[in-house]
């Protein structure tokens, strides 16, 4: 058993045995991390470059941890205090950095292809996608698909899966849709029209419900997703006291429904706007469990990506 | 009289299936493993079992069963290892992780691991290297249902064992318990 692909780019070119055998080794992963000691020595004689090209706090930290705890050798790497700033290219960046021996690139960039361009020019080093622009986020996506399984027994056929809030910035929400349909799960979107793209649901076959109290009514998951304001450069939506008003997730909607539906959220939460506080910190929330998730998740990719690796090289 | 470990079979054929060990034969050698697990343990609280994953379970849990009724006890101490993640191999092949169920402390225990079959030794090595994470035990120990012998490739042998037989590396032995039986598959001549 392995992966069909030697990097993870995105959840687009993965087959739903890789999403089966990734989630099924992050299960036994995590019960590694309920141990006294958390680490084992998979990973120890591996060096991984965490290249952060854009801010992040969970992802950057989840993986580090994870490297960590595989025992890897990490790098980190900020574009603020590096040679970026003095013009030198990606590609440059990282034939430097893979000279010094490094096994593993674990990417985020603002450039939606960005990794894929990095694969293309090193395929014989193992690239991780933690974000590109609004393409994909594939291992938030894995671990959500991990927490949804934990709310509830059985697996993700059939699941109904409401993914709200700025659909057309977030490569959460694409990295979800392709993850969920390939797994068997119904997956609905809702947000204000103007950030809801306009081909979705011909394009990738999900649902569209402009109202929130609806598609709240038809869920059993409800991914909520945070207003990029940082990626929209003309105005989507009046305000964002009238966003929370219409599309927040508070706890008079969830009240007014028939069943309790779990929550989630990749991060960062902006209380007040599109989650309330009495929401994020309630029962139904299981922000945290994806964040601890997470760490699982990775170490299951990187583990899983790190044992294709002297493949290419023909070692035996 | 329990058997005492070796059975042998000649055979010059190549591509050979034979049957080491028959449905009755490895009745009687799990019988006097188990009875040899406890014949000089009078603390069963002091032991702990652990079943290499995932084919050291099935044995395991033939073993305990036994055990169990020889003692007349069901507070048994007996867990689950994966060793996955502590192979020294996992490059050549990635295995799926089974479960590791360890519910109790192998702190200053006297830990028996129990494996089907010791060839190379390398499972045995990430075994001993996964217990380390789990706490310090008194003494480990090793019963293993074949042991491969003059194949090793680290210095590993067995406390226990059902029986040696020696075999080419190209050979295959494997435990059937569907068949209750155990088979050698192999090509060339044995000695």
């Amino acid at each position: 058993m392995q992966l069909s692909k030697n990097h993870l780019l995105g959840i687009k070119d993965l087959e739903s045995t890789d999403i089966d055998l990734i989630l099924s080794t992050a299960r036994q992963f995590k019960a590694v991390l309920q141990r006294p000691i958390k680490k084992v020595p998979s990973l120890r004689d591996v060096t991984v470059v965490n290249l952060f090209y854009e801010n992040s706090t969970r992802t950057r930290l989840s993986f580090e941890l994870a490297e960590k705890r595989l025992g890897a050798d990490t790098l980190n790497f900020s574009v603020s205090g590096s040679s970026v700033s003095k013009g030198e290219t990606l590609l440059d960046t990282v034939n430097n950095v893979l000279s010094m021996k490094v096994d593993m690139v674990v990417m985020r960039h603002s450039a939606s292809g960005a990794p894929h361009f990095l694969a293309r020019h090193l395929p014989n080093t193992a690239i991780i996608n933690a974000g590109d622009g609004i393409n994909e986020h594939p291992t938030q996506a894995l671990l959500d698909a991990f927490s949804i399984m934990e709310t509830a027994e059985g697996g993700l056929v059939g699941k109904k899966v409401l993914i709200v809030g700025d659909i057309m910035h977030s490569r959460v929400a694409l990295s979800n849709i392709y993850l969920l349909k390939k797994m068997g799960a119904e997956v609905m979107v809702s947000g204000p029209p103007t950030l809801v793209p306009k081909y979705l649901q011909a394009a990738l076959d999900v649902r569209v419900e402009y109202q929130l109290e609806k598609a709240l009514a038809w869920c059993d998951v409800a991914n909520v997703l945070r207003i990029q304001l940082e990626r929209q450069n003309q105005v989507l939506f009046s305000s964002l006291r009238e966003y929370n008003l219409t599309y927040g997730i508070t706890k008079e909607r969830l009240s007014r429904l028939d069943k309790p539906i779990a929550i989630l959220h990749p991060g960062p939460i902006n209380r007040g706007v599109e989650i309330d506080s009495e929401v994020a910190d309630s029962e139904q929330s299981v922000i945290l469990q994806q964040v601890e998730n997470g760490v699982a998740v990775r170490m299951a990719v990187l583990y899983l990506l790190a044992g294709k690796r002297t493949d290419e090289f023909g070692v035996k | 009289m329990p058997p005492l470990g070796g059975i042998f079979f000649e055979s010059t054929l190549i591509f050979t299936m034979n049957c080491l060990l028959s449905p009755t034969h490895l009745n009687l050698t799990i019988q006097r493993l188990a009875h040899q697990l406890i014949e000089s343990e009078n603390k069963l609280d002091e032991v702990v079992f652990i079943g290499i994953q995932p084919r050291g379970s099935l044995l395991a849990d033939r073993l305990m069963d036994v055990v169990q009724s020889l003692c007349e006890t069901d507070s048994i101490q007996y867990g689950l290892l994966d060793i996955t993640f502590y192979r020294d191999d996992f490059r050549e092949e990635i295995r799926v992780p089974a479960e590791t169920r360890l519910m109790h402390s192998i702190e200053g225990k006297r830990v028996v691991l129990i494996d089907d079959v010791l060839y190379t030794g390398r499972t045995i090595r990430a075994a001993l290297d996964a217990l380390q994470d789990f706490g310090r035990p008194r003494q480990v120990e090793l019963c293993v249902l074949v042991d491969r012998r003059f194949n090793r490739e680290l210095p590993i042998q067995p406390d226990y064992f059902g029986v040696a037989i020696d075999t080419q590396s190209t050979e295959k032995v494997r435990v059937d318990w569907q068949q209750s039986s155990v088979f050698v598959f192999g090509s060339g001549e044995k000695f």
